[in-house]
Formats: C-alpha cells, structure tokens, sequence
C-alpha cells in the first residue's frame, strides 16, 4: 500500500477502514539466500537494499525481540556528515545524501529535518582543529561554515558565552545536518524490504551459528535451524556475542550510553548543539522535549540502563552551557548498548568463514549512518567486494596500521 | 557502584578510572611474541555479557590497580582484587 496525501484523505471520508497491518509475519521457511541477523536500522536498511538496489531474492532479517527495539529506537536522532578523516567522512556524505532522497525513496515519512548542527568552540587551537574538520568535509563534498560568536549569539542568545572555564568563541556548523524520527527510520525501511518480499522475522534469536569445512549453512535460532548460503550479522552492541558462535573475537567492548528527555517546552532551540567539551549535546523534539545526551558510562555493560553519575555529568554540562535548563524538569532518561570498538570507527567486512559478513562497531554515532551501512553492507553481501566509501572499514585495519581514529585515543574503546 | 578496595574498603566507583579486561595484565614478550599474537591483545577482547574482569585504577585515591571482577549485566561485583597481587600470581614482575 503506498501512502500519498490522497490516500489519507479517501481513508478520512472511508472511516479509515482501509490501513493494513504495514508488514506481514511469517514463519521462517527452511532456507534463504541471505539471512540478515538483527532487526534495527542496519539490519533492515541491508535487507531493503538487497532486495531494491541489488535485484536480489529470498531474504530474512531475523530480530530477537520485536523490530525497532534496538538502539535505532534508543538514539537521540542525530544525523551529520561531519568527520575529518578520508575513512570516514565519504561514507556519512554518503549517508547524508541518501537521507535527503530517503522518504521519496521508500515512500514514508520519515521526518527528516535539516534544522543544522553547531559544534561550539571555546579556544583558539579548537577553531584550528574545527577550520581543518570544516576543510575535510568540503573537500569531501560535504558542507560547512565557521561562525563567529555574535553568529552562533544570534542564533542562540540564552547561552552561557563568558563562562569562565569554557567561554563560547564560534562554532562549527553543518546546515545540512540535523534530525531524523528514529522510529520511522526503522517501520520505513521495514516496510519497503517486506513489500519486496523480504521475511521480516521477529522473536527469532540466532543462537549458533552450523559452520562446516569453513562455510557458513545457516543459523540456530529459538524457532529452529534456517539454513542460508550467506549470513550477515548487523546486532549492534550484541556483536560480540553473536559472532563469538563463528569463534571470532571482536576489537570491541559493549558500553551503555544514556539519553535523556525533559517536560515539553515552547521552541527554543531551531538545530543541534554539541558542547563535546562539556560533554553534553542537546536539540529539541517537535513535541517540544529537549532531547539531550553526555558520554558513555565508561564500562563495560549489556544493561540496558545507565547509572547516576553521568546523569549528573551531563546535567552538569547541560547547567554550565544553557543555565535555562535548570528550570526544565526531566521526563525520561533511558540506555542503549553500544558496539564501541578500538578505533571509534565502524567494521563492514567479510569475516574468516565462507558466507559469514559482519557490520558493527557502531559506537554512539550509528543513527546516521544507517542508509550508508545497509546501501554498503548489501553491496559487500551481493557482490563480495566493498562499496567504495566503506572500503576502509576492515578487521584487519588494526593489524595492519591503518586505524580510523578521528579522536587520538587509541585502543580504549571508553574515550572514543 | 560501590568497589570494596582490599586496602581503603568500600569507595564510590567515581573515585576510579576504567581501562578495561584484566587480560590486559598479560601482555605478551615483545622480544619474542609475533604481530598477531601483539594485535589480538591490544585489540581483540571476550567482551562477555555476564562475569568479567576488569582493571580499575584508583586515581582519586591511594593510585592502586585493582581487578574487579564485575557482572556486565547486573553490575553486582563479587570480588576485587590488588592488580599488584594478580599479576605477582601470573608469574609477572619476578
Ligand atoms: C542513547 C543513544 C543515543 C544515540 N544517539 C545517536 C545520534 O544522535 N546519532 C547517531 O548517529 N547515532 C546515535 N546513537 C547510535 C545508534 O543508535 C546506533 O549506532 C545504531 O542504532 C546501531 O545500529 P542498529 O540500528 O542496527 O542497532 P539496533 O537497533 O540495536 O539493532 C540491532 C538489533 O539486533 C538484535 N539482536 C541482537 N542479538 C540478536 C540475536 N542473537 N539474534 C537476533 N537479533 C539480535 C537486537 O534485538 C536489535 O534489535 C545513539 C545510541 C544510543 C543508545
């Protein structure tokens, strides 16, 4: 059924009789041609291209719970092209193109809204840093502009600009940044994959994997052996336990971020603010909630829930940039389980087992990457070789050198 | 979270900084390890949901490493350790 402003009003005069359920719910059938393990926004997305884009059939993405319950329903929906590095940054203006074409394409609405994100500035070697970024991501196709102090003033005027500590100098911005409805990312993409007759089965945890002589057969699932002649594993923050059933270890550690909504308020904040010094990022729902966020708890965890200290941290952060907020009450706070691997940047790659491809390594910043890894991820799957823009994100970039480390950390997944 | 330190007793969990797994205490000889084996312990980790251990350093307080041995799903901790001790029984540091 497509959706178009007709049909909601034929339905209004019809006494909306006529919606269906938006996907079927089928049982698994014995064999498919590729299982796709894990059924938030990467999974499906790579099931939805497969089918759309690479022409190819008999396709299962397989969900543990129910779709959408992962973190693409837990994120606080930030999307940007704004990375440094020749790695990274063609994949996310990848993505960010294909989220400007995204609803026509799979004919739902997504409210993607390019309200424009800011990264606030507070020393001279920061601007130099954020000049070089700026410079990165033009050369990559993207955009983005300094501001001054009395522009992001114009902008923003209740800020907190003489802080002693971190005062406001500029930012740097990306018009073309800004937020998507995290949800219907998820129903949009699950939508167009099963209209292409893509089995979207949910309650199916994969629970072992029947590898033979190097090859992958199929999956153990809670509903049964599913055979398929390729598998790709897309679970996020459950990566390492998933592919622990092909024997692998992963150069990554599960930690939970937390995000956190207040009461509903007039409009105030028009875009997306990260404060990455005081560790607090924050943008306003259509509803009205400031949705905001801070750092990872900092160790290891498949909690899905934080703890106390970094709520206070990030209302800290949030005090110290926008003092506005302290007369906010908070509605909602909740977590997510991180893929946080060893460089911050993601893996899209053949694994040592014929049939077997893994997508993963997310870290807190996966949302917008969403059309780009499933675009990507069903080029690797259908075609055995890399899409040209994820072309970096190997395993085997740690053993050779070649790490994507946009922020200098090193092998300590907790600072990415 | 609460860490009962060997020396100082219970200690708010704030009071430390987190590395990560305990595997970390053994690392491999440079002299005579290979790359893989070298890259597998800087990178690669278990990363288990359930027991795990982990190096915490006390830095606002008495500067020890301790290995906590913590629940990642339930973040009950059932023991906590000297690093000092841990590593001593591994044969390191003789
Ligand atoms: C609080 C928070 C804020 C964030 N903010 C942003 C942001 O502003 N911008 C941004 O770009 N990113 C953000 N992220 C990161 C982003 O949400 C993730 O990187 C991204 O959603 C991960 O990909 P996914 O959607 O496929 O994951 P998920 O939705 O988690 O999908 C993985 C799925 O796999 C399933 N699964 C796991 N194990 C199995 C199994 N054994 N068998 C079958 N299925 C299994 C899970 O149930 C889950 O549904 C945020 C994350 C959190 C938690």
């Amino acid at each position: 059924m497509r959706y178009s402003g007709f049909r909601v009003i034929a339905e209004a005069l019809t006494g909306h009789k006529g919606w269906k359920p938006v996907w079927r719910d089928p049982a698994p059938q014995a064999e498919y041609d590729y299982i796709i393990v894990g059924g938030g926004g990467h999974g499906l997305a790579t099931a939805y291209y497969l089918a759309k884009e690479f022409g190819q059939a008999r396709i299962a993405v397989l969900e543990k719970g129910y779709l959408g319950g992962g973190n693409v329903g837990r994120n606080t929906t930030i999307i940007r092209s704004n990375y440094l590095l020749d790695g990274n940054e063609p994949f996310y203006e990848f993505s960010l193109k294909l989220w400007e074409g995204l609803e026509q394409d799979f004919n739902y609405n997504a409210m993607v809204s390019q309200r424009g994100i800011i990264n606030l500035i507070h020393t001279d070697a920061q601007r130099d840093a954020f000049t070089r970024r700026g410079n990165g991501m033009i050369l990559n196709g993207a955009d983005a502009e300094m501001l001054s102090r009395d522009q992001v003033k114009a902008m923003y005027p209740f800020l907190n600009f003489d802080n002693a500590r971190f005062p406001i100098k500029g930012a740097l911005m990306q018009r073309r940044g800004g937020t998507v409805r995290h949800d219907a990312v998820a129903w949009g993409y699950a939508r167009g994959a099963d209209m292409r007759g893509v089995d979207l089965i949910q309650n199916c945890e994969v629970t072992g994997m029947r590898i033979e002589n190097g090859r992958i057969l199929g999956v153990e699932t809670s509903r049964g052996f599913i055979g398929a002649k390729k598998v790709g594993v897309a679970v996020a923050g459950s990566s390492s336990k998933v592919m622990a059933h092909a024997g692998m270890r992963l150069p990554m550690e599960s930690h939970v971020l937390q995000a956190f909504v207040s009461e509903g308020l007039k409009p105030f904040i028009d875009g997306v603010m990260t404060f990455g010094a005081g560790h607090f990022y924050v943008s306003q729902s259509d509803k009205g909630g400031l949705v905001f966020g801070g750092d990872i708890d900092g160790y290891n965890s498949y909690a899905q829930r934080g703890n106390l200290p970094v709520i206070e941290d990030v209302a800290e952060g949030g005090m110290a940039l926008m003092p506005a907020i302290g007369r906010a009450r908070l509605l909602r706070t909740w977590g997510g389980i991180m893929d946080m691997s060893m460089d911050g940047s993601p893996i899209i790659d053949k694994t040592h087992v014929d049939g077997l491809y893994f997508n993963g390594g997310w870290c807190y910043g996966g949302f917008k990457a969403t059309p780009a890894s499933g675009w990507c991820f069903a080029h690797l799957l259908a075609k055995d070789e890399p899409h040209k823009t994820a072309a970096a994100y190997r395993f085997d970039r740690f053993l050779k050198g070649l790490m994507i480390d946009e922020k200098g950390q090193g092998a300590q997944p907790n600072l990415h | 979270m609460i860490i009962n330190h060997p020396i100082l007793g219970p200690r708010d969990a704030q009071e430390f900084v987190y590395l990560g797994d305990a595997s970390l205490i053994d690392r491999p000889d440079g002299m005579t390890a290979g790359i893989e084996s070298f890259h597998d312990y800087l990178y690669n980790r278990d990363n288990p949901a359930g027991l795990h251990r982990e190096l915490w350093y006390h830095e606002q307080g008495d500067r020890s490493w301790l290995v906590v041995t913590r629940n990642t799903v339930s973040h009950e901790i059932t023991s906590v350790e000297l690093a000092r001790d841990v590593a001593r029984a591994r044969g390191r540091s003789k």
